[in-house]
This record gives structure tokens, sequence and C-alpha cells, in this order.
């Protein structure tokens, strides 16, 4: 891949915490204006993942780069100057509770900008109006679902016009409905506004409709790596499990643990 | 008290001072957005004024009747007036404002930052590259520094009401001694002294809630811990810092 077609790059990446491996080994890159999936068991190490793509924090081995930048060289209002250009989604949405949808959705424009007060509205209504929500602007999260909570949250990670979205578990405890429709604006702002879209999500029917690349995670490194279609058809036990979703294979049902013998009758 | 636990309160202390030049380095960011401010002074302080008001009058009713009676065994009922404002103004204003303000103002500032914390709330601000310090942390911080001295000055002055209404139109002290004697002693330094300590408990109360909201543990009873460590340590911290302030500005 060429350079100026990678949003994103992880060079040996490797990560310890307290004398634990998390990550180690991690050697990929994301590609501009694709919807790449990042997949694997929970525990696996994915949110470490996305907070060493974030610089919320360092590698212990290895370079994180970012929109051509390494994270490690960059200080605080460095990174911040890069997560201007990004945008994230968390799970729960993580609105500002005391604020209504229209404010939450200003919030990062009136923290960076100085735009007139008819501007930012046109903004707001315009990305409220992509989410569908235009209607709920004066509503408090409070009085949202799950679903839409989350869609306004969408709206304000892309009010900045980000270059790269980043999706922590978009999926998750959405009805079909609720799914159906976040899905459908990821690939709408993917194609529509070409922003490089990094999706977290164990959700590997969602995944397979809407990701051009799977990376997918095992024991903090990379098992597999390519597209839905390669993935599926992937001969390696850990990746059939993954993606078939079975209890039997090589990611163990048990924790692990001394002899059950040991356990229950306190002998060797 | 053990080695380890003398190690890391001394390391929390560290990290708390350290906080606190993040909060006083963030203060001009915030006096350039007066509303984020103001904001924050009607919730700690307009918020708290009726705890604050009731506390004053009870206090003065108490310092009137007390006071009476002392002043009684020596003759002396007319320095009434002089005993309970000094009293209030010097000590009970500032001591009594600031750990209400522990109980009311800093339990709200602590668990709204910590619940804040939990949902994702910081880190989504730190990710749309606002320093959730600045914008969440330092706010609230000057907002309780500001309120603290007003709060302590109306107590005082409820407070004086309220000795009054005791000891003139209950127990009979001549009005015009009660008030000549108090014009007559009380200086500015008295004064002075109190808004010294105010603003001090100010400092301590409101850095105590905001770290602690901060550092909290991001669950239910995390934050419930965090809260109850804001009255612990705010109270502890606002007698101490009395006792230094006070040997040093009698």
């Amino acid at each position: 891949m060429r350079s100026e077609d990678c949003v994103a790059r992880f060079d040996d990446v490797g990560y310890t915490v307290g004398g634990r491996q998390v990550l180690s080994g991690l050697d990929f890159a994301i590609e501009r204006g694709r919807v790449t999936a990042l997949m694997g068991p929970s525990g696996t190490g994915k949110t470490t993942l996305l907070k060493l793509l974030t610089g919320q924090i360092q590698p212990t081995a290895g370079r994180v780069t970012v929109i051509g930048q390494d994270l490690a060289m960059l200080d605080r209002r460095g990174l911040y100057a890069l997560r201007r250009r990004m945008g994230m989604l968390f799970q729960n949405g993580a609105l500002l509770t005391d604020l209504d949808v229209y404010e939450n959705v200003a919030f990062p424009l009136r923290e960076h900008t100085d735009l007139p007060e008819p501007v930012v509205a046109r903004i707001v209504l315009m990305k409220l109006e992509s989410v569908g929500l235009r209607g709920a602007a004066r509503l408090l999260p409070a009085e949202l679902s799950g679903g839409m909570a989350r869609r306004v949250a969408l709206a304000r990670a892309v009010v900045m016009d980000p270059e790269i979205l980043i999706y922590d578990e978009p999926f998750a405890g959405l009805d079909p409905i609720a799914l159906g429709m976040v899905l459908k604006l990821i690939r709408d702002l993917n194609q529509a506004l070409g922003i490089t879209s990094i999706v977290v999500s164990h959700d590997v029917h969602v995944i397979e409709r809407l990701a051009d690349r799977l990376v997918l995670l095992s024991g903090g490194r990379i098992a597999a790596a390519g597209t839905p279609a390669a993935l599926a058809a992937d001969p390696d036990p850990v990746v059939r499990q993954f993606m078939s979703g079975s209890a039997e294979g090589p990611v163990p049902f048990h924790y692990p643990a001394v002899d059950v013998a040991t356990d229950m009758l306190g002998t060797d | 008290m053990n080695a380890a636990s003398v190690t890391t309160t001394l390391a929390k202390f560290g990290r708390f001072t350290l906080f606190l030049g993040r909060l006083v380095a963030g203060v001009p960011s915030t006096l350039r957005r007066p509303r984020l401010l103001l904001e924050q002074v009607h919730m700690t302080g307009a918020l708290s004024l009726v705890i604050v008001m009731l506390s004053g009058l009870f206090v003065g009713m108490v310092l009137g009747l007390q006071g009476y009676d002392l002043l009684r065994r020596f003759g002396s009922t007319e320095s009434l007036g002089t005993a309970a404002a000094l009293g209030l103004l010097r000590e009970l204003g500032p001591v009594i404002t600031a750990l209400l303000f522990a109980g009311r103002a800093g339990t709200a500032i602590t668990s709204e930052i910590g619940l804040m914390l939990a949902t994702d709330q910081l880190a989504a601000m730190d990710m749309m590259a606002v320093d959730p310090v600045r914008r969440i942390c330092v706010p609230r911080f000057l907002g309780g520094v500001v309120s603290m001295p007003l709060l302590a000055a109306i107590f005082a002055t409820i407070g004086i009401f309220g000795a009054q209404v005791v000891g003139v139109a209950m127990m009979g002290v001549d009005s015009g001694q009660f008030w000549s004697q108090m014009r007559g002693a009380v200086e500015l330094r008295d004064i002075t002294e109190g808004v010294v300590k105010s603003l001090a408990f100010g400092i301590a109360c409101s850095a105590i809630a905001v770290f602690e909201g901060y550092h909290a543990l991001p669950t239910a009873e995390g934050v419930g811990r965090a809260t109850t460590r804001t009255v612990v340590n705010s109270s502890v911290a606002i007698l101490a810092i009395d006792y230094m302030l006070t040997a040093v500005l009698l």
C-alpha cells in the first residue's frame, strides 16, 4: 500500500502493562476512504488498540502513525490538533447529559471555532437532519432511546468534518431497526464524505455487510486480516471459530484454572 | 500506619498538588469565558444560599444565647454584639460555611464529575480535542473559590442578625450598645481575616471536590467513595488550615 493511501499505520506495535502483554507484534495499515473492522473475542485488546490509535496511551514497543504523524512525538497540543481531524463514536454515545441534543452537536464547533450563531445553527441542523433527528434537537439525552443517542453522537462526531471516524461497538445493544439505521449511516458517511471508518465490533454478520477489510485479533496478536470473503474462507481454527460463533474451538470456554478435582475435592 | 500507606498518602498528595497546578494554570482560559464561570457560581454559590442562610441564622441565635449567658456572669452583656460579630467574622462564618459547602456543593461537584467520567463523557471530550480539566474542572474550581467568601459574608451577616434577635429582642440587651460596641471594636483586619480564611477554604474545598471526582473509579461504588472522601478530606483540610491561618493572622 502506498503511504498516501494509508491513514494509520501500526509498525510492530506492542503494549505491556503491569508485566502483562496485552498486544504484541501488531503490523498493519488502515486504508484511506475504506471501512476497516477490528474484530476479536472479548478481552483480546481491541479497546487497548483503539486507545493506541487515538493517542490515549503510548505503545511500549513499535510505532503508531496517524495521518502521517508519529503519535509518540506529539505533545498535548499536537495530539489535540490531530484529534480535531478524527471523530469517535463511543459505545453508549457519551453525550453530555446537561446539554440538549442541539448543544451536544454544537459543542465541538463552540469549543474550536468562533462561528456566528446562524452558521452554527445551519451546520448543526444539517448534521442532525443527516441522522434523521432534526426534530429531536431540543430533547435532552435522557429522553432519547439507545439508538437515537448513538445517532446524535454520530452527528456530533462528524460535525467538524473529520478524516477518520472511529466507532467503538456501534451495534451493541441495538434493536434490529436501530441497528439497520446505524449501519446505513456508517456506510453513507463513508461513501458520501469519503471518511475513513474504523469499526470495532463483535458482530460478524453485520460487519460482513459493512467492512471492506477485516482485522481479526486474538490473544493480543493479529490472527488474520483481509476481505470478509477471504476471512470467511480462512482455514485457521481461531478464525473459523470466531466467524462461525462456535463455543468449541481453540478459544477456550473456561478461564484458566487449577485442575477441577483439586478445586472441588481439595485433593491433588 | 505502615510504610506503604505513608507512601500511598504522600503520592496522592503529590498528585493533588500537580492537579492543583493544572487547575490554576487553566484559570486564565476560564476567565475569558465568563459564562462558564457564572454558571458554576450559580450552581455552587446561589444554590447553597438557603442552607447557608438558615444555618447562619441558627448559629447566630445560639451565639446570642450562649454569649448572653457568659457575659452576664461578668456583667458585660452590652458586649454581646462585639462577641457575636468577632466570632462570626473571624471564625464561625468561614469555617461553618466551608463545612456546609463541602457537604452541599463539594459532593455535587465530585459526583457530577465522577459520573461524567464513568459514562465516558470526559473521554469523549478529550477525543474532541477539548481538555476536560479546562472545560469541566477549572470552572467548577473557580466557581467555588468565588462563591465561598460571598457565602461566608452572608452567613456572618445573617448570624449577627440572629444574635441581635436573641440578645436585643428576647434577652433585653440595649440595642444602641449592641451596635455601637460592635462598630467600635470590629476592625478591618477582623474582616480581612475572615476573607482570607474563606478564600483559602474555597481553594481547598473546590480543589478537593474536583480532584476526587476526576480521579474516581468509574463505577457506582467508586463515585460513592469519592464523594465520601470529598466530605472527609475537605472537613479535615478546613480545620487544619483554620488552625494554621489563625496562628499566622492573630
